[in-house]
């Protein structure tokens, strides 16, 4: 009998291959956005599976609702249209795609073969959660110093959006 | 239980959609989500290190990743707002003033 | 049936939650138009809806019937995946929100103890801000599916406006995590349990261990960034009807404007529950606990009010008043008698009366403000959550901190 969480795993991971499969094939950005936030908001899933809650909340909260949200508005506000159709050369299709795929399958069986070698879970560590008291007082003593890096690159980062958006005048 | 190897199968996926995405796209855009998706599939790898391992540190770098996701993600787009009203297409091929 | 429950209580009881939230929301949506309208209209010195039933109150059954039996056009040229999306994502989402939401206090019937919610997660108050987040989508695709450039200049200014008063809105909350310690909507409520009944709620927060502060700064910016969030007024140029002929919505129609209109309403008891939650004890009663006759409370208002209901009925206008006003009156009379006589009744009514009775006073006070106030310039809007809702927040999160380690120490 196939455990509730092995079930659970395969239809958000079929979810999320399903939504990056979708923004290769839609012509339209924005369909290939809405991909990419289906593809988001399973991996908040499978987090929250795993048992990171505060990072399922993050994710969805920050990659979700505000970068997906500026590519969206980008896209709308530069009325992306639909992609030309354009053929690629025969090397692409023959040769690019088999052999792309053939090194996705030899990652992944590498990985699958090595499964023995890798640090199993504890089953206590399997139903755990993260408590973001822990995370909290991981980020502000040991990495407190990157911690204050970021908010500077936040603030460079507003900055120089602020600068490349402004009109010349 | 789901054991480790299956949440890294299915990152390692993810990060060949992306760089598949990434290649065979000409829309400046959607590159730019295919790069999006490739960091999601690399924060997905971390965390389930960090379950294997049962320790938080993991999921502290994955809100790292994902702060500097963000900051690139807006700076980027103010360049491509600007790349398409200068060359008034959002195609990468038509970018080409540097060619030979 | 404590068997069964035990056994399979853990499949069968969040079923039933969910039928019983799902059918209490949608009617309380219903009359919450009414009681909109009426309260509307007697701001503005005339009668409200007082044709279709007895005081208008079969006007919501009206509308409904409306919008199943009117046509449902489809505009050429949208985009079909988003103008399908759009209030399908806006209804679920806004539904989605009320499961985390804890009504009352734990409760136990024929011996199976559960949540007073539906789902009682250790991050609750972050699934709110996430569902708050994803809200922008319903909007945003709305106004680009139309195919129809007011459409898209209200979706856009609409989502731009709900992502400014979303970090205000995050932020105003930060005092009250301090104070709480933990994401749990439940714990939240549970901290402000003092001996000291009203003292003790969060936005007046006088607490025996001194971890508490008022939060009346947080309050204040807590509420407009939610007016902001479910774009009323003032808030509501984006979607106004005499800007932007109607905003993002222009072109749906009949049942699917129906699902953005049961969103919006939706949404808003959901914003009104957190805010009751968050600063105003949930389900906690204003008086200390230690005064257990104020637990007749709920028998004292029922009972006057269904004689007074019964009274109106009988000197009503049309025949079907004279039936279904009496009746509606006797009713009320009977429960509030029925909850003086049975305590046990009464106990596990007590919660849910005082949430609902608090709720009901923020949907007032929302209605009140829709009446009376003018609209915002989407200007003096962005400035306004900007460069003034957002350091108030901010400067709130600082004080409020420095006093409980000052005081902890």
């Amino acid at each position: 009998m196939i455990s509730g969480v092995l079930v659970i795993f395969f239809v958000l991971a079929a979810l999320a291959v399903f939504g990056a499969v979708s923004l290769i094939l839609q012509s339209h950005p924005i369909h290939s956005a809405l991909s990419l936030i289906l593809v988001m908001v399973s991996l908040a899933g499978l987090y929250l599976l795993m048992g990171a809650e505060f990072i399922a909340a993050v994710q969805i909260i920050v990659y979700g609702g505000a970068v997906m949200v500026l590519f969206i508005f980008v896209i709308m506000l530069l009325n992306a249209g639909v992609e030309e159709r354009t053929n690629f050369s025969k090397m692409a299709t023959f040769g690019g795609v088999p052999l792309a795929l053939a090194l996705g399958g030899i990652i992944a069986a590498a990985i699958a073969r090595s499964s023995g070698q890798l640090p199993a879970p504890t089953a206590a560590a399997q139903g755990a959660l993260t408590s973001t008291r822990e995370l909290s007082k991981l980020l502000f003593s040991e990495f407190v110093y990157p911690f204050e890096l970021t908010s500077f690159l936040i603030l460079v980062a507003i900055l120089g959006a602020i600068v490349l958006a402004q009109r010349e005048n | 239980m789901v054991p480790t190897s299956y949440y890294l199968v299915l990152s390692a996926i993810l990060f060949g959609l992306g760089v598949l995405a990434f290649v065979f796209k000409r829309n400046i855009i959607t590159i730019f989500m295919a790069i999006e998706l490739m960091l999601n599939a690399v924060n997905l790898a971390f965390v389930a290190f960090s379950q294997a391992l049962g320790k938080p540190d993991g999921e502290v770098f994955v809100l790292f990743v994902i702060v500097v996701a963000a900051a690139e993600a807006a700076v980027g787009l103010g360049i491509i707002i600007l790349t398409a009203r200068n060359r008034r297409s959002l195609n990468v091929e038509h970018v080409d003033l540097l060619k030979l | 049936m404590s068997e069964i429950l035990a056994k399979y209580g853990f499949l069968i009881v969040p079923i039933i939650k969910v039928a019983i939230l799902v059918l209490v929301v949608l009617t309380l949506d219903a009359y919450l138009t009414w009681l909109e309208r009426k309260v509307i209209a007697h701001i503005q010195a005339r009668w409200g809806p007082h044709r279709v039933g007895p005081h208008g109150l079969l006007q919501p059954l009206a509308d409904g019937i409306k919008f199943i039996l009117k046509e449902d056009p489809m505009p050429t040229g949208v985009d079909k995946k988003a103008y399908f999306f759009a209030p399908f994502l806006t209804l679920m989402l806004a539904l989605t929100s009320l499961s985390v939401i804890p009504f009352g206090p734990d409760i136990t019937i024929f011996g199976y103890t559960t949540n007073f919610g539906i789902a009682d997660v250790n991050i609750s108050l972050l699934v709110l801000f996430a569902i708050t987040a994803l809200g922008v989508y319903g909007i945003a695709l709305a106004g680009w599916g139309s195919n129809n450039k007011y459409s898209l200049l209200g979706g856009l200014r609409s989502s731009a406006q709900m992502i400014s008063y979303e970090l205000a809105l995050t932020l105003s909350v930060v005092g009250v995590l301090l104070i709480a310690g933990d994401f749990s909507l439940k714990h939240i409520v549970e901290k402000q349990a003092g001996d000291l009944g009203l003292l003790s709620w969060n936005i007046i927060g006088m607490s025996k261990d001194h971890g508490s502060f008022t939060q009346i700064i947080g309050c204040i910016c807590f509420f407009i960034a939610a007016i902001a969030e479910t774009n009323r007024v003032p808030f509501d140029l984006p979607e106004a009807e005499s800007e932007l002929v109607a905003g993002f919505h222009t072109e749906y129609a009949s049942m699917k404007f129906a699902m953005f209109f049961i969103g919006e309403y939706t949404s808003m008891i959901a914003v009104s529950s957190l805010f009751t939650i968050l600063f105003f004890g949930g389900w906690l009663s204003p008086f200390p606990a230690s005064w257990t006759l104020t637990h007749y409370l709920p028998s004292v208002i029922l009972v006057p009010l269904g004689l007074w209901v019964f009274y109106d009925g009988t000197r009503y206008e049309t025949i079907l008043g004279r039936i279904i006003l009496p009746g509606l009156g006797a009713v009320f009379t009977l429960l509030g008698a029925g909850l003086f006589l049975s305590s046990t009744v009464n106990e596990l009514i007590q919660g849910p009366f005082w949430f609902f009775a608090k709720v009901g006073a923020v949907l007032f006070f929302y209605i009140w403000m829709r009446g009376t106030l003018p609209r915002f310039r989407y200007d003096q809007l962005m400035d306004f959550g900007w460069k003034f809702l957002l350091p108030v927040s901010i400067a709130n999160v600082v004080l409020t901190s420095a006093v409980i380690m000052w005081r902890m120490k």
